[in-house]
Parts: C-alpha cells; sequence; structure tokens
C-alpha cells in the first residue's frame, strides 16, 4: 500500500463492512450511497493530482499489471520464444509470437514478478545483456517473416551487476538503438510501468511510442538521480519533480504519441479496463502503421530520432 | 623519438591552454605511482606519467595530439545546451551552465574538429570530462549528430574520444534520446561505408558508451580505462561487495571481446591513422 492510497482503502473497508453488517437494508443502503458518493469524491481529489513522485509509486504498485498480464489478456494466443541463441536466456525479457486481433505479431516485454521468489527470477525487471540479444533476435525474426514488433517497456534501469558488465551490456544496448531504427517492419512502444535509461530504451526505438497514465520515462531513476547530484537519496522527490518524467509531461513536450488512461487509483484498480484501452490504442497505431510503405516507416523513425533534442544555436 | 611524435610536442600549444581545462593541482602527482610530476615534462609526454598513468585529458589535448600540425577548424560551436526542463538540482541547471563555461571556457562537453591524421582528412570529436563529467545533453548529441552528418556528406571517416559519464541527468528524457539520436546517424554511417573509430578513455560510462562507444567499426581503448554501462560506484552498491582488481578496465574488455586493442596516447595517431589508411586505400596528402 502506498501512502496516499491510505484514506482510500480505509474508506473502501469501511463501506465493506457496511456492506456485511447486518443493518436493515434501507439503512444500509442509503450508507452505502453515501460512502460511495464519499469515496469517488476521495478518488477523484487524490487521484487527479498526483505528483511526479505519486506516478513513480503507482508505476511500480506491486498489484500493477506487468507485461505477462498484458500479453495474455490483449492477445489470443501467444507462444514464448527464449534465449539469444549466444549466451543464454534472460528471464527479465519476454517475447515471443502472438495472435493480436486476428493477426501475427512479435510481443516483447520486460517482465517483472510480484512473490520474492519471482522478483527474484525475473530479476526484478532489470535485463541482462542476453536479455537485450535475445529481444533484437525476436525483432529481426519478426522482420524476416514481416510481422509487426509490439513492445513493453518495464524496467527500473540494466542490470548493474557484475556479469551484465562482463557480457557487454553497452555493446548489446547500443547495438540494438542502431538495428531498431533500420528495422522494416512498424514498431510500437508501449511504456506499461517503468522506462528506466538505456535499458528501457534497448527495446523503444520505434515507429510510436504510447505511455500509460502512471507510468514514466527517463534517463534514470528518481532516486538515482538524488544519489548522484545530491549523494543521496533524501532527494528522490524532489528529483521526480524536476525530470519532468511522467506520460502527461511527456505528452506536453510532444514527446510521445499517445497517452492511455487508467482508472482512478492505477491500472490495479480496474485492470480489465486497461486492457481494454491499450488494445485499442495499440490497434489505432498498427493500422495506421500498416499502411505506409516500410521505406517511408523508416525514413519516419529516422527523422523523428533525427530532430529530438533542445539546444540554442548562437552566430 | 619519432618524426611525428617531434612534431606533435611542437604542435602543442602552450601549457596556459591546458591550466583551462584542468584544475589547478592535478598535475602536481601522479595518482596511481604518486610521483611528482612536472609540467613541461608531462605535455611533452602526452600527459602520461613515466609510470604509464595516463591522464584525463580533453579535447584542446586530443587535436593538438591527434591532428597534424594540431591545425583543425572547429565546427559546430555554435551549437549550445539551453536549461530545458529549468532543473533545479543543487544548483540551478542554468547557473550551472553558465559557470562551467565560464570556468573551462568551453561551451559543452564535446568539440568537433575537422583536420587532417597524418594526412588523411577526418572528423574528429572528443569530449571535455571537465565539463559536467562529460555528459550527453542535446548540444552534445547535436553536435556528434552534426559531425557525423558532415563525415556522410563529405565521405571522410569518423573518430570519436569519449571520456564520459554518460547522458545528463539534468536533460532527462531528453538526454536519453541522444542515445537515440546518435545511434541513428551512427546506422546512416554504417550504411554509407563510411569508417568510425571509437577511442574509449578514462571513463567512458553509461549512455555514452551504450550508444557511441562500443560502435566503433574498430574499438580501441587507451591504458587502463574505465569502460562500462553501470558505473563502478553503482554496481559497487548495489552488489554490496568490492569490484574485483582489473574489472571493467581496457584489459578485461579486451579479454572479454569488447575493444580491438588498446593502444598508448603516443601511438593513436599512428594507430589511427595507418587502419584508416588501410580502410581507405587511398594516398594521404602530404
Amino acid at each position: 500500500m502506498l501512502d496516499f492510497e491510505k484514506p482510500v482503502l480505509d474508506l473502501e473497508e469501511k463501506l465493506h463492512k457496511i456492506k456485511e453488517s447486518n443493518l436493515d437494508m434501507e439503512q444500509k443502503t442509503f450508507k452505502i450511497n453515501q460512502i460511495k458518493a464519499e469515496l469517488h469524491e476521495l478518488k477523484t481529489t487524490i487521484y487527479s493530482k498526483l505528483s511526479g513522485w505519486q506516478k513513480v509509486q503507482l508505476s511500480r504498485h506491486p498489484d500493477r499489471p506487468h507485461s505477462l498480464d498484458y500479453i495474455e489478456n490483449i492477445c489470443s494466443q501467444f507462444i514464448e520464444l527464449h534465449g539469444d541463441r549466444k549466451n543464454g536466456d534472460d528471464h527479465a525479457v519476454v517475447g515471443g509470437f502472438a495472435n493480436f486481433e486476428k493477426q501475427t505479431i512479435m510481443i516483447i516485454g520486460q517482465q517483472k514478478g510480484r512473490t520474492m521468489k519471482e522478483k527474484q527470477f525475473r530479476n526484478f525487471g532489470m535485463s541482462n545483456p542476453q536479455g537485450y540479444r535475445k529481444a533484437l533476435r525476436l525483432m529481426k525474426l519478426a522482420e524476416k517473416f514481416n510481422k509487426p514488433i509490439l513492445t513493453l517497456i518495464d524496467t527500473p534501469g540494466a542490470s548493474p551487476g557484475l556479469e551484465a558488465e562482463a557480457h557487454g551490456q553497452a555493446e548489446a544496448i547500443a547495438t540494438n538503438l542502431q538495428e531498431m531504427i533500420m528495422l522494416t517492419v512498424p514498431v510500437i512502444s508501449v511504456v506499461i510501468g517503468e522506462g528506466a535509461s538505456g535499458g528501457a530504451l534497448a527495446i523503444g526505438i520505434c515507429d510510436r511510442l504510447l505511455m500509460l497514465e502512471n507510468t514514466w520515462f527517463s534517463v534514470i531513476s528518481p532516486e538515482v538521480c538524488s544519489s548522484i547530484l545530491w549523494n543521496n537519496w533524501d532527494y528522490t522527490e524532489k528529483a521526480a519533480e524536476q525530470m519532468k518524467l511522467t506520460a502527461e509531461d511527456l505528452w506536453n513536450f510532444k514527446l510521445i504519441d499517445g497517452k492511455i488512461p487508467e482508472p482512478l487509483g492505477g491500472a490495479h484498480k480496474d485492470p480489465e479496463k486497461v486492457y481494454l484501452s491499450l488494445k485499442k490504442g495499440i490497434s489505432e497505431h498498427l493500422n495506421e502503421l500498416k499502411d505506409i510503405d516500410p521505406r517511408k516507416r523508416i525514413e519516419g523513425r529516422i527523422n523523428k530520432y533525427s530532430h529530438i533534442g533542445i539546444y540554442e544555436e548562437i552566430k | 623519438m619519432s618524426k611525428w611524435y617531434k612534431k606533435i610536442a611542437e604542435g602543442i600549444p602552450s601549457s596556459s591552454i591546458f591550466k583551462k581545462s584542468i584544475p589547478e593541482g592535478v598535475w602536481d602527482k601522479c595518482p596511481e605511482c604518486k610521483t611528482k610530476i612536472k609540467e613541461d615534462k608531462i605535455v611533452f609526454q602526452l600527459f602520461v606519467c613515466s609510470c604509464g598513468h595516463h591522464f584525463r585529458i580533453g579535447s584542446e589535448e586530443y587535436f593538438s595530439i591527434l591532428f597534424d600540425e594540431g591545425k583543425y577548424e572547429e565546427l559546430f560551436r555554435e551549437i549550445v545546451p539551453k536549461d530545458i526542463l529549468h532543473f533545479e538540482g543543487p544548483q540551478p541547471y542554468k547557473e550551472r551552465l553558465v559557470s562551467e563555461q565560464a570556468e573551462s571556457g568551453l561551451t559543452d562537453a564535446a568539440r568537433v574538429g575537422k583536420g587532417r591524421m597524418n594526412g588523411v582528412e577526418l572528423i574528429l570529436v572528443a569530449m571535455d570530462f571537465s565539463f559536467i563529467g562529460g555528459s550527453m545533453g542535446s548540444a552534445v548529441g547535436e553536435r556528434i549528430a552534426r559531425a557525423i552528418d558532415y563525415c556522410i556528406q563529405h565521405k571522410i571517416p569518423l573518430v570519436i574520444v569519449s571520456r564520459s559519464v554518460g547522458a545528463r541527468m539534468m536533460e532527462s528524457f531528453y538526454s536519453l534520446m541522444q542515445m537515440a539520436k546518435t545511434a541513428t546517424k551512427l546506422a546512416l554511417l554504417g550504411q554509407a561505408a563510411i569508417p568510425f573509430i571509437s577511442v574509449l578513455t578514462d571513463p567512458t560510462i553509461g549512455g555514452v558508451t551504450a550508444s557511441i562507444g562500443m560502435k566503433g567499426d574498430i574499438n580501441i581503448a587507451e591504458p587502463k580505462a574505465n569502460i562500462g554501462y553501470a558505473g563502478p560506484k553503482v554496481i559497487k552498491e548495489s552488489t554490496g561487495k568490492d569490484l574485483p582488481k582489473g574489472f571493467q578496465r581496457s584489459e578485461f574488455l579486451m579479454e572479454k571481446g569488447f575493444v580491438d586493442m588498446i593502444i598508448e596516447r603516443k601511438n593513436l595517431k599512428s594507430t589511427i591513422s595507418s587502419l584508416l589508411q588501410l580502410i581507405i586505400e587511398k594516398e594521404p596528402i602530404d
């Protein structure tokens, strides 16, 4: 439970108790309606003005749907494929062919775990180089068979470990960036949770970038930003505000192509609703992209990334 | 002493230039062997201690060392950084830019030079660690992007000397996107079959390694440079263990297959120009 969720959860608990109570029907209905109205107002107040840091917290909510949940719910079939054919299989990245609205697509997602055991198995969603290389292998497979690619971004960053460095994660990330630019098939990326650093970007070079409402995408996590600039984690909240990292911020800067709404309180409050909106969003963009000539699509991608950045030109 | 070496030593501008880009006192002692360093001697040794320690030098020094007679034309100086996000930090980014610029005489952390290296015409990009850790924000990304465009347009090779902590935090998402921008341009350079030599120096970390540094057609490292993605401090914090000796150093990367060669600074110029001559197969202009 997050701090700012507490009043809502308390009220929901109260509502639950009244529903279970043995008050007479009329009194019960009255009270239930009263609390429901109160609850709606409370939720609107709390969730309509979430700070950057609160959204970061929501993006990490333990109950939030993860890549495999989305895949299972927006596709009618998914066959997972494994391994980078070089060194191993990374569990923080899942991927494979799937059936999305009667067409075959390649889905690649960064996967977190829910229980402690799962979290460890998924390395907390932090890919090793094998993960980026598996992702690239699958993208090349999609390209070969002319299937669109959908990537789901949800990572606190690349794996800060000895093994990851020894296996060249910088090389793996850099290679993905260059290769994704030239993919001949449509690529849509969706940030479904956390989008931190090169670890996220390594599967995020795309024709269309979408973000769920309570997600973020930046060069680094607010904690590490605080730790590097202020030498401690005390300024995490401040860093989260200043980094302008939420879907809304990036939408306002015209850096993303779509913002997918979440139910009040976050995706975990009503996942079915989010699956539907996500499906709709992907479908719209996919249909648009499919009609574009592959060369034009690549040109568009090159153009987009060639012009990103704000600087001054002095004479 | 070889002829070119002497030529370079003569071509190096007065040491006052180095004073500007290097904080005072740095030259007092070698951090490796603790020997006191004489400034004129270390300049002549291309900022390499007799023990082999390579000091962290900046763009001005690399331009002097690598370009014939230290002569070059600087390109894209007109592109300068901007505080897009009104980023506060411990010191507001806007103020920091002004003070860094005043102190260093630089306008950002990378400079682009056009010149000749043993006769081979090329573009050389060198990073300045003294400017916010050589970090890559929008202006650095744009300078590199234009440098690559220039190489494609004029069909001349590219050399990038990296020395950076990675993407610049104060520009947040925009900095991250400079990885995408430079990668895009490098992909185009590759399609045009124009050679790119990446020189990795101490330290090359984070987004710069993971977009530019590792993607040279040939990757060259200076000896014992710290090269990686996650910084050693971050790895130490997250694993809770001291890093093994030599971890993330040039020699380690060579062993793991990520760099082609480790070249001492005094041999950088001859190595790069020889490689380029082999690839280009054209007589250099003397």
